[in-house]
């Protein structure tokens, strides 16, 4: 009788050691590798090609796709605190930079020479490194330029110039203004943060000849420039735009124009080729595309932008994460999209030789232009005045986030008519002085 | 604790001991995140700098007091719980005084008044965002231009008004929820007896039902405070708290701090501020309604 109790009891405890031991021991056979990236259309085709990924290297992929504000705070809390979630993180040129300074990311300089290193646009590649490393692997870039509706244009009996100035632009947006039938005069971000209105005023501002700081890390939000540039948003905006312009951000534009509803829209030309599919666009066939408006100076004009796969310092299995990163930011990853979905629908603007394929300038006549804006967007000078940061529509330090936030807020109170321009720009002003105080006693 | 009677010192003890372990967590539960925010708001901790973390003292309060931020948000929070609140309890009443009403097809009629209350806060809000409110697509706009008038920008002109406008709707459905059947529980025979003296729907709804609605309204003011207080989503879905800080209130704020400027000191100094606020207001509701209800018997 006791035999098989004492069998049971040995049995028992032979059970639970079992689950301790499986509990603290992972055999590392078959590698995990949890990504986190943004819900663009471009990342989505990413994660319904990965399948291909995991046959070829028999990795098990997690995915955990956020939008693009939820992913910048759930990173950015994450890697700041060094808990290790994420083996492969998308980020864009603002942190890639930043974080590489801080040794929160590994340096990607060893994918292999058959990578293609001198493939990658200079100006994408560099807005990715920092001190010459690259932390992030480009998995598209963007610019911004100008889309108009050709036939909106031949009815008024206007021309579009490749090269529009503001003061044109004003103009043409006079005239196509009709809103009793539903076509306002131009779209523009009106949704304020840092990644919406803020780096389109950015731009603006910078064309004006203004800039955000001056040498000694001083804002100058309220110098003449900025005054002008924002009273001539404000006044183009709230005039010849749609209504409730402010709660227009990126997204909203984009239904918007594919909608018919604008006549103009400055803005990322990562959405012309969402605009020429007939499927999702009322306009594919009456779409023109122009380069962004110039007011007094070229500088700052068009923003630059990409979007990057890096790999923290926490991860563990930075080995496999880097054969992740090399096959979606490859050559051949950009070939198998373009001819399994179209080749509209590649992710754009990170490589030179994607603009040499001629299946894809067929398809897209944009394309020549989406890649001059991107070599002529000079984020090292933004501005035309000397100014000790990088970046066009962002200023490269970790106070941008705030500033940039606030400026948006502030502005999106003047564009809805609750303050003057100038007041707005004070308050930014004395909150960016705020946000900066520590980097001016440094 | 204080409420157990008891009759001998020593099952006092033993009951008390027995009681310690619960207590012990639920005090931790709330002391520890406490302590904290405490901690964090006299820092100077930025995420973004997450190695130059200093201590900071009164500063991260000082910022938010002289900062005109925090008193439009405190301003919008108390606006926004305020009418609500009468929002809700006055229509919650109407409808309920209306469900109770023997009428075909009350059944169904009930259900629809409450379903809004389970549509969750992002959904709604995002419905009446881009469905209802916008002045391109929206419906509102479609019925105001199809009068002749235009489109109403809602989040620009209103925004304070169109989430009030929107929580009334989510909420009026829980004022029903508890009230109608607080209205069901009034003893109909001193409603008759009420009727026979001669009193009106009006007299009837001034003198009896009303005053047998105070107490569940005083539960309704109560839980529906506890979660305007702390109103966050559908803020961040239509306006962000915008335009500039018109429809920021005190949560929002900290989210802004916390997770768009990554100022983890001036965030949880705004968290320590919160707290304040709430026990005022809340005290000041507990008074009030304590009284009303005193004032009844």
């Amino acid at each position: 009788m006791t035999l098989p109790n004492r069998t049971g009891k040995t049995l028992g405890l032979l059970a639970c050691a079992a689950l301790v031991a499986w509990i603290f021991y992972h055999p590392d056979r078959r590698p995990e590798l949890t990504i986190a990236t943004v819900n663009n259309a471009d990342m989505i085709l990413m994660q319904q090609l990965s399948s291909e990924f995991e046959k070829q290297s028999g990795v098990k992929l997690d995915w955990v796709v956020l939008g693009e504000n939820f992913l910048r705070q759930r990173l950015t809390i994450d890697i700041s605190t060094g808990s290790n979630t994420f083996d492969v993180i998308t980020i864009g040129s603002y942190e890639a930079p930043l974080w590489g300074e801080r040794d929160w990311l590994v340096p990607l300089d060893d994918l292999g020479t058959d990578y293609g290193y001198d493939d990658i646009f200079d100006v994408v590649r560099q807005g990715l490194s920092y001190q010459g490393r690259m932390y992030a692997a480009p998995f598209y870039g963007e610019s911004s330029f100008t889309y108009y509706r050709k036939d909106l244009f031949q009815k008024a009996g206007l021309e579009m110039p490749l090269q529009p100035s503001y003061e044109q632009i004003r103009k043409f947006a006079q005239k196509l203004h009709d809103p009793e039938r539903g076509v306002y005069g131009i779209c523009l971000r009106g949704e304020p943060g840092w990644g919406q209105n803020t780096a389109y005023i950015s731009t603006l501002v910078h064309t004006f000849g203004g800039r955000w700081l001056d040498l000694d890390w001083k804002p100058q939000i309220t110098s003449p420039a900025w005054m002008e540039a924002v009273s001539f948003y404000v006044d183009l905006l709230s005039h010849f735009g749609p209504p409730g312009a402010i709660t227009d951000g990126y997204n909203e534009n984009r239904a918007l124009f594919a909608n018919g509803n604008c006549a103009m829209w400055v803005d990322a030309t990562s959405a012309a080729g969402y605009f020429l599919d007939a499927s999702q666009s009322r306009v594919a066939t009456t779409t023109g595309f122009a380069k962004a408006p110039i007011a007094k100076v070229p500088n700052g004009a068009a923003w630059v932008w990409s979007w990057g796969l890096a790999i923290p310092t926490s991860s563990k299995r930075a080995g496999v994460a880097k054969q992740f990163i090399k096959w979606a930011t490859s050559r051949r990853y950009i070939a198998t999209v373009g001819k399994r979905f179209g080749w509209l629908r590649i992710p754009p603007g990170s490589r030179k030789s994607t603009y040499e394929i001629p299946a894809y300038l067929e398809a897209a006549p944009f394309a020549p232009l989406v890649r001059e804006a991107i070599l002529n967007a000079d984020y090292t000078k933004p501005s035309a005045l000397p100014i000790p940061y990088l970046g066009i529509q962002y200023v490269s330090i970790p106070e941008f986030q705030a500033i940039g936030t606030e400026v948006g807020q502030e502005i999106s109170a003047a564009l809805a008519g609750r303050t003057t321009v100038q007041e707005a720009l004070a308050l930014a002003q004395a909150e960016a002085e705020h946000a900066l105080e520590g980097r001016a006693r440094k | 604790m204080t409420g157990i009677v008891s009759t001998k010192p020593a099952r006092h003890l033993h009951r008390r001991s027995l009681l310690a372990p619960s207590v012990a967590a639920l005090f931790l539960w709330m002391v520890v995140p406490l302590a904290m925010t405490l901690w964090f708001s006299a820092e100077r901790y930025s995420l973004l700098n997450p190695g130059k973390t200093t201590f900071a003292g009164w500063k991260n309060y000082l910022d938010l007091v002289t900062h005109r931020a925090l008193w439009v948000a405190m301003g919008n929070t108390l606006f926004m719980v305020g009418l609500v609140l009468a929002i809700t309890l006055v229509f919650g009443t109407l409808f309920s005084l209306l469900l109770d009403q023997d009428f075909p097809g009350r059944n169904i009629c009930r259900l629809l008044v409450i379903a809004p209350f389970f549509v969750m806060p992002t959904v709604s809000a995002l419905i009446w965002k881009n469905m209802l409110m916008n002045p391109v697509f929206g419906l509102f706009a479609w019925i105001t231009r199809s009068l002749g008038f235009g489109a109403i920008e809602f989040f620009s002109r209103m925004p304070l008004l169109s989430i009030v406008l929107i929580m009334g709707w989510e909420w009026t459905p829980f004022a029903v929820l508890i009230l109608l059947p607080a209205l069901q529980s009034l003893n109909p025979e001193q409603v008759e007896a009420a009727r026979l003296d001669g009193a009106g729907p009006i007299a009837l709804f001034r003198h009896i039902e009303l005053p047998h609605l105070l107490r569940p309204m005083a539960v309704v003011a109560m839980i529906e405070m506890i979660f305007f207080l702390s109103l966050f989503a559908e803020i961040y879905v239509t306006t962000g708290g915008g335009p500039g800080l018109a429809s920021t209130n005190l949560a929002y704020l900290i989210f802004r701090d916390a997770l768009l400027g990554f100022d983890v000191g001036r965030a949880s100094a705004g968290g320590v501020v919160a707290i304040v606020l709430a026990n005022i207001v809340s005290l000041f509701l507990m008074r009030a309604v304590g009284r009303n209800l005193e004032d009844l018997r």
